[in-house]
């Protein structure tokens, strides 16, 4: 009998000072009054309030072990749970309900992150009906047809062969070209990229695929000194017609190691050319050029940019190497980008064109040389530049082509131009901070307002 | 049919030594081609492999010709040394006087389309590939002459033609090169084979064993000759690796010890790794040889090596002494006519060198050609790179 009349005095007294304690806290804890009112509105016997407002109670006020035991004081008393109501919410430390609207944004930036549908660009499919495929697609098309065109073009690297190509590039090539044309690699950049500059040295055409362009680090020796300048130093008696390929940038929480943009690293090689694919049309007909050309050229390919699908045309078709394409034509400002960040320009046009902008949009394609034949023509135009890009801003594409334009157009420029470019950070895994990397289409339309004053 | 090393000094030299004492007529030793027999040095050591057995065949044309070669070779050496001293060549000399064996051995064992490549110390390489002296020295010196058009300097000998692939200023990073060169053969199907020459210095690279691997895996033809001359620049082996032992190295790849200095054991290893490459894979050999120069021209060669031992290995082991041992013994020639072939030869050297100062430097636009085949980053072609389509600003 004393067990009972104790156990209903703690229940009261604990009730009372769990009401204290609601009443105190009100007003910082909002979200318990939600709580409680979960609760009215499912509870029907006033003891399921009490437990409720207990339950609020202790949920409310720092975590100490004394209140969880009262918990298992009040499920003997009524059969009704302190745990009822699937939604219970997240509580944190300091016992603050959190319904965590800060991380649902977040899913809503790292959506964005992925590239949007292609903009139907002005130069993409012609007027007759193509064939739609993924980006990934138009590059092995480009292979496979260069490969059928020429006995001499063979690839090499990691898994490329029996695997396909880890991102599917060069599937199926192994199975009809066989062992000697499509040629599986051990884990050694370094050498076989080694091997690929040698046998170009012969005549062959070796298209030689780093797995991530990170892992070219390990073959820059190789890449430099001997790609680069052998046609130099043997008074040109040698070619290299090596295309060194491979997906960069930052990709989806790849982490640090694995989301580099090596064309800052590269472009100061003298004797190699470098291209950036954007689009379906334009992977195919740049992989197709880059096998032809007597010079050796790195294709550099994004991550996140595989799966783009385009119409392209039926027929043979190649995109010039130096050239670069005109997205969209404007009046107010020049737009130069590459790669991935030509989506998100084109996400800000979108912007702008609403605000009144009138954005001419450049994707250099050639990122060594520049074509600063179209470029200029642009700069003439419109007197105003901004470059957005995906390097980091010390010494990336965008800083040497700010230098070139500087050198080549200062007079027609009516304003100094801008650059927006990735961090200077290595890339974080955490989602959140690799958007704030990256430059996002918020950034470019801030950006293009400020240059447009 | 082969004549046993006794019986042609006794039966030839005879009828030769009465014939010239009395007529005094030049005999036509040079195109001489009667097999003789000769052993080499000190037998080979194999790992994996059946090493090849010690006789040599040769004939008197086969070797004057190495005797004309490596004094050829030495001489023009020696003179790229005055020449440096002179200041007339700058930046790096690397000179391979006291390896003449290796380069000539190799020569005789191959044809001219069978590939080499080097490393930086490829003037005597270079010659033993076909090339002029012309072209070393205007190279050398930086002229427009040069196998390079004077644009790649000492450690960029090329020569397409007869596939010397140069030529390498960094240290291991042929060897890939070599093997993308047999890979290259095996391609093409051509039965050829690809030597990489790298030294002991360069055995420890990594990219070496990785090219190794690839080429055990995919069966190429590729011959991996380490030039051991015992100091990989300043630093001696048995402080640089830790099994000096390099033709045991290739663990999986077979390999063979061959000395350096022993012009015909040279010749008989490499025609043994040819047969062995395109048969079974890649294969190690490794030269025990020796330069007496430094490193390079900047450096005195005698501050990690004594002087003595210098002199020792001259005295001992010199690979032109070696032959001229040789050819008199079997008396293909007389002393004079010997000494005469290297008065001869350094007259050539002094002519080239000669012929090699009045060429002119490169002419400034010189700059910038070969940078990409067709001149790229001035005109943007079309598609094709057939039309031009616009000129650059």
């Amino acid at each position: 009998m004393s067990l009972k009349f104790f156990a209903h005095f703690l229940f009261i007294f604990q009730v009372y000072i769990s009401v204290f304690l609601l009443i105190i806290h009100l007003q910082f804890h909002f979200f318990e009054i939600a709580f409680l009112f979960y609760f009215f509105a499912g509870a029907k016997p006033m003891a399921a309030i009490f437990q409720g407002v207990g339950a609020a109670a202790t949920l409310s006020s720092s975590p100490s072990n004394s209140f969880d035991s009262n918990n298992s004081v009040f499920s003997p008393l009524t059969s009704f749970s302190v745990r009822r109501g699937a939604s219970f919410a997240v509580v944190r430390s300091d016992g603050i309900l959190n319904l965590n609207p800060k991380g649902r944004r977040a899913q809503q930036l790292i959506s964005n992150a992925v590239a949007t549908k292609a903009d139907s660009a002005a130069s993409s499919s012609s007027s007759k009906p193509g064939h739609e495929l993924l980006l990934f697609e138009a590059l092995q098309e480009g292979l496979e047809e260069e490969m059928d065109r020429d006995p001499r073009v063979c690839v090499m690297g990691e898994d490329v062969g029996h695997y396909g190509g880890s991102y599917k590039v060069t599937k199926g090539l192994a199975e009809k070209f066989g062992d000697l044309r499509v040629l599986d690699t051990p884990i050694a950049e370094n050498s076989f990229t080694g091997m690929g500059i040698g046998a170009a040295m012969t005549g062959l055409r070796p298209v030689v695929e780093g797995m991530n362009m990170g892992f070219l680090l390990l073959a820059f020796n190789q890449i430099s000194n001997n790609c680069g300048m052998l046609h130099y130093t043997s008074g040109g008696q040698f070619t290299i017609p090596i295309v060194i390929r491979g997906p960069g940038g930052v990709g989806r929480q790849l982490g640090a190691e694995h989301s580099q943009r090596l064309e800052s690293y590269f472009q100061s090689i003298p004797g190699i050319q470098m291209v950036a694919c954007s689009t379906p049309y334009n992977a195919k007909g740049l992989m197709k050029a880059a096998i032809r050309s007597e010079n050796p050229v790195i294709l550099f390919e994004h991550v996140l940019l595989y799966n783009l699908k385009e119409r392209i045309p039926d027929e043979d078709y190649i995109c010039n190497l130096e050239e670069a394409e005109m997205v969209r034509p404007g009046e107010h400002v020049t737009i130069l980008t590459y790669s991935r960040m030509r989506y998100h320009v084109m996400q800000a046009a979108k912007t702008l064109v609403n605000k009144g902008y009138d954005p001419e949009v450049i994707d250099i394609r050639s990122l060594k040389p520049f074509d600063l034949y179209t470029i200029g023509n642009s700069v003439k135009k419109t007197h105003r530049v901004l470059i957005v890009e995906e390097c980091m801003r010390t010494g990336g594409i965008g800083a040497s082509l700010t230098a070139a334009i500087t050198e080549n157009f200062n007079d027609y420029l009516d304003a100094p131009i801008m650059c927006l470019s990735s961090q200077d950070v290595p890339t974080p895994y955490a989602g959140t901070l690799e958007e704030v990397t990256v430059v996002q289409p918020a950034q470019i339309v801030t950006a293009v307002e400020q240059l447009c004053q | 049919m082969a004549l046993s090393y006794l019986r042609s000094s006794s039966s030839s030299s005879a009828n030769l030594k009465l014939l010239s004492s009395a007529v005094s007529i030049r005999r036509p030793i040079s195109t001489d081609t009667t097999p003789i027999t000769v052993e080499t040095s000190v037998p080979f050591t194999a790992h994996q492999c059946e090493a090849p057995s010690r006789s040599v065949e040769t004939s008197s044309s086969e070797l004057l010709n190495f005797f004309r070669n490596m004094a050829l070779m030495r001489r023009m050496e020696i003179a790229a040394d005055s020449l440096y001293k002179a200041k007339l060549i700058r930046g790096f000399c690397h000179l391979y006087d006291g390896q003449e064996a290796v380069a000539s051995g190799m020569e005789a064992a191959i044809t001219k389309k069978d590939c080499i490549i080097t490393a930086y110390r490829d003037h005597c390489i270079f010659m033993g590939r076909g090339g002029t002296l012309l072209e070393v020295f205007a190279e050398l010196m930086g002229r427009r002459a040069g196998c390079s058009k004077g644009k790649g300097g000492s450690m960029h000998c090329y020569k397409k033609d007869s596939n010397f692939y140069g030529g390498h200023g960094i240290v291991g990073a042929q060897v890939p090169l070599g093997c993308g060169l047999a890979f290259a053969q095996k391609y093409s199907k051509d039965e050829t084979v690809t030597f990489a020459l790298y030294g002991d210095g360069a055995a420890n690279q990594g990219q070496l064993f990785e090219a190794l691997n690839i080429s055990a895996l995919w069966d190429l033809p590729a011959i991996l000759v380490c030039e051991n001359n015992h100091y990989g620049m300043g630093t001696a082996e048995w402080r640089a690796s830790k099994s000096p032992a390099y033709y045991k190295r290739g663990d999986y790849a077979p390999g063979l010890k061959v000395d350096g200095m022993d012009v015909l054991a040279v010749k008989q290893a490499c025609k043994f790794a040819k047969e062995h490459a395109l048969k079974n894979g890649p294969i190690i050999l490794e030269m025990d040889t020796y330069r007496y120069h430094g490193h390079s021209m900047s450096d005195p060669g005698s501050t990690y090596r004594t002087r003595d031992e210098i002199s020792g290995v001259r005295q001992e082991r010199d690979p032109i002494e070696r032959v001229r041992k040789l050819i008199l013994s079997h008396d293909l020639a007389t002393e004079k006519e010997l000494k005469d072939i290297e008065k001869e030869m350094r007259k050539e050297v002094d002519d080239a060198i000669a012929q090699a100062k009045e060429s002119p430097m490169p002419e400034p636009s010189e700059l910038f050609t070969n940078v990409y085949a067709k001149g790229l980053g001035v005109e943007s072609f079309g598609a094709d790179r057939k039309e031009v389509r616009a000129t650059l600003p």
